[in-house]
């Protein structure tokens, strides 16, 4: 098979004919084959992607309750204030402009203007590492303050309406003297706190109210908060940092080709910065994967 | 590479992006905190055919601005029909992939009890003195 085609290929050079489709004269798809080879590397990205997305949708279904987002994501920086999903959309808007700023590096590519390149590429890169350190604020918020781990979610949800009992098993009364009650869905954060062992020594440990079911299925059972379902944390951790790795490595990627862009190696290759719109379609594709991680943990 | 536009075309496009994406951005949030009731305590999309609303729409939006970003920032819209199919094709795959693990997820939450029940179901102690399952002829002893 393969002498027979690189026969034909000399014989269509010898002729003086058009290279064939597929002899590598022509380029099938009208893109280059780094191109196109990013193209498909972004849709094997995308699966992976998807995949733990998936997973997460799955989880959530099998378990009777699930964190609401809202309430878990709702920290901000310097402010001691519940404000909901507020730093996330600061985070995506910072991606957005990272990809403008992406878009414009390509352009000026296109056009073979150095300067214009880089002074983009730098912006974008700026664009990314502020999104990273948002999410560094974000995790160490979680975890520090939070207490989440990949094998601990302190944040439940009640699974029906009920109230609060006391240590000893009487009805807790708020500071105003009304019933201390709780609605089926409402959303608690358990805090840890040290707690003396029996060797002595102290322990941290969550504080879990005791309370007592009013309605439903459940209605008469008593119980106490319980942590909510551990595969939040798991999942929060392990998609948002797999992301947060693409991140980082394009930002790793992005500085290599700002550097090569300035010192004039692709303005030699004469090909209108084609490395820049690689890197280009990756970004983007990063910037693509926070759409749909921020429909999923933040919206939904 | 949208070699047909202008210079001022392609950032007319840029500054155009930026508006659709960051608008899609702020109308998504703010349908969210309405939906979830940090608006109006008592307006509350979160049971029932208000959620499933509410949902779809969110899809929708993310899709939409998929498509925007493939199409636009990616010049998908400009390359050859062929590159776009093999890559956006595959993609469909995922369409059966969600609605399988899904399905999976909804009956795993549905059984649990059951799965529990199983799980802690005791073993009935295997008959004394007698083999178990297969046994290789040749390696009993006695």
């Amino acid at each position: 098979m393969a002498d027979t085609s690189v026969a034909h290929a000399h014989e269509a050079h010898g002729h003086g004919e058009e290279p064939q489709l597929w002899e590598g004269g022509k380029e099938p798809f009208k893109a280059s084959y780094g191109k196109l080879m990013m193209w498909y590397f972004l849709v094997s990205d995308a699966f992976t992607f998807a995949g733990f997305l998936i997973a997460y949708g799955a989880l959530r279904f099998s378990t009777p309750t699930w964190p609401e987002p809202d309430f878990v994501f709702a920290s901000f920086p310097f402010v001691h204030a519940h404000w909901p999903l507020i730093f996330v959309t600061f985070m995506t808007f910072v991606l957005i402009f990272s990809s403008v700023t992406m878009v414009r590096a390509v352009q000026e590519g296109h056009r073979e203007n150095r300067r214009g390149v880089v002074f983009w590429m730098f912006l974008t890169i700026l664009g990314g590492a502020t999104f990273l350190g948002s999410q560094a604020y974000e995790w160490t918020t979680l975890i520090v303050a939070e207490n989440m781990t990949v094998k601990q979610n302190p944040f439940g949800r009640h699974i029906a309406d009920g109230i609060y009992l006391n240590d000893d098993g009487t009805e807790a009364k708020k500071e105003d003297g009304s019933v201390d009650a709780f609605e089926k869905g409402h959303s608690y954060l358990l805090h840890m706190h040290p707690v003396q062992q029996a060797d002595g020594t102290m322990k941290d440990e969550f504080i879990q109210r005791k309370l007592k079911y009013t309605t439903g299925a459940y209605a008469g059972q008593t119980g106490v908060q319980e942590l909510g379902p551990k595969a939040f944390g798991a999942l929060f951790f392990f998609i948002t940092g797999f992301h947060g790795f693409h991140v980082f490595s394009g930002v790793l990627f992005l500085t290599i080709i700002m550097i090569n862009a300035a010192s004039g190696v692709y303005a030699a290759r004469k090909n209108g910065y084609e490395m820049v719109e690689k890197i280009g379609l990756y970004w983007h594709f990063v910037d693509l994967v926070w759409v749909f991680v921020f429909l999923v943990f933040y919206l939904l | 590479m949208a070699g047909h536009q202008t210079y001022e075309e392609q950032k007319a496009l840029v500054f155009r992006g930026l508006m659709i994406l960051g608008a899609v951005t702020i109308v998504e949030v703010a349908v969210a905190l309405l939906a979830k009731g940090h608006v109006v305590p008592s307006i509350r999309f979160t049971e029932g055919f208000g959620h499933y609303l509410y949902m779809m729409l969110m899809i929708g939006f993310s899709i939409f601005k998929a498509y925007f970003i493939v199409f636009y920032f990616m010049h998908m819209a400009y390359e050859v029909r062929g590159l776009a199919l093999s890559v956006l094709l595959p993609t469909t795959l995922l369409i059966w992939a969600i609605i399988a693990f899904f399905q999976e997820g909804s009956s795993w939450g549905a059984r649990r009890e059951q799965i529990k029940e199983k799980n802690e179901e005791a073993v009935r102690p295997a008959p004394a003195g007698k083999p178990q399952g297969y046994v290789i002829p040749g390696t009993m002893k006695g």
